[in-house]
């Protein structure tokens, strides 16, 4: 195996950390829509709440990110 | 891999445009240019749109800069609460700059929240902003204090949390421009024509302006902590 093979396994990989962020986002979701369907008024404070959630959920996923372009760059 | 490794250093590096001739030579990137562009143009939009100001007999022109700003100072004051209000400002501020940072690149300009060092200084002058409000509402014996509760074994955690809240606001700013931007770059070599579109109002425009907000809503989500 060549270097560059290596490094975009290592870069994919990295990018594994995505699965995390794509569950929990989507269990945010989930429960933010029934809590909708439950209490249709409360629908501003649960959205605002559902994007404070996605927001730092989202963040292990672009660490991920990040991560994979330091590999591809840094590395090679 | 090659190709595209050499495409991704050549997108994260800031050009050098030129260069101050005066204490040995200081450096102007593309991101401070495309910042005094934006700052320009805001302080001329805001001349323009707040030229003849009346009480009575208001011009189409007011109300709607009337209602847009109200529109804005609900969103802001509706996170700050009311005792965190004289910190609005700043925040309105920001978010109307990175709402035009993250879109300008819609114009051919390149996005200066794509450059590192841009979103770092927003990062931290918010960390600053953070702590001095917390040090202004409590003083600082119970700003101090602050760090060891609930229970004294946090401590290490809550310190640490200083430097992590700036580092995470920070990269989630950058990584989602360059991730957005790189994800076009990629469809636009696979396939130029129609398909770039929608995801283009994706990433280019929906995810700017959300992620507008969410480093503002972060912003005073933590201001108000502090001054709790």
């Amino acid at each position: 195996m060549t270097s560059s093979t290596l490094l975009a396994i290592g870069a994919g990989i990295a990018v594994l950390s995505g699965i995390g962020a794509g569950i929990g986002i989507g269990i945010a979701t989930g429960k933010a829509t029934e809590a909708v369907a439950r209490q249709p008024e409360a629908e501003g404070k649960i959205s605002k709440l559902l994007l404070l959630g996605s927001a730092l959920a989202e963040a292990t996923a672009i660490y991920g990110f990040v991560i994979a372009l330091m590999v591809i760059i840094l590395l090679q | 891999m090659g190709d595209l490794a050499a495409k991704l250093t050549e997108e994260l590096t800031c050009e050098t445009v030129f260069t101050i001739p005066i204490l040995g030579g200081i450096p102007i990137s593309e991101s401070v240019v495309v910042t005094w562009i934006i700052m320009a143009a805001l302080l001329v939009i805001s001349i323009l749109l707040t030229r003849n100001l009346k009480v009575h007999h208001i011009s189409r022109r007011q109300a709607a800069v009337e209602a847009g700003v109200t529109a804005l100072e609900n969103i802001i004051s509706g996170i700050l609460g009311e005792e965190g209000k004289a910190y609005g400002t700043y925040l309105f501020t920001v978010l109307v700059y990175l709402a035009i940072a993250n879109l300008i690149g819609l114009l051919g300009f390149k996005p200066p929240t794509k450059d590192l060092n841009v979103t770092a200084a927003l990062a931290l002058m918010s960390i600053v902003l953070i702590e001095y409000a917390g040090i202004h509402k409590k003083g600082v014996k119970k700003w101090l204090k602050g760090f060891s509760e609930p229970i004294a074994i946090v401590t290490p955690i809550n310190i640490l949390e200083i430097f992590i809240r700036p580092l995470s606001l920070c990269m989630r700013l950058f990584g989602n421009v360059l991730g957005g931007f790189v994800v076009m770059e990629l469809i636009k070599t696979i396939i130029p024509v129609v398909i770039p579109v929608p995801f283009s109002f994706y990433f280019d425009i929906f995810d700017g302006l959300i992620q507008a907000y969410v480093f503002v809503f972060l912003t005073g989500l933590f201001i108000n902590e502090a001054i709790e």
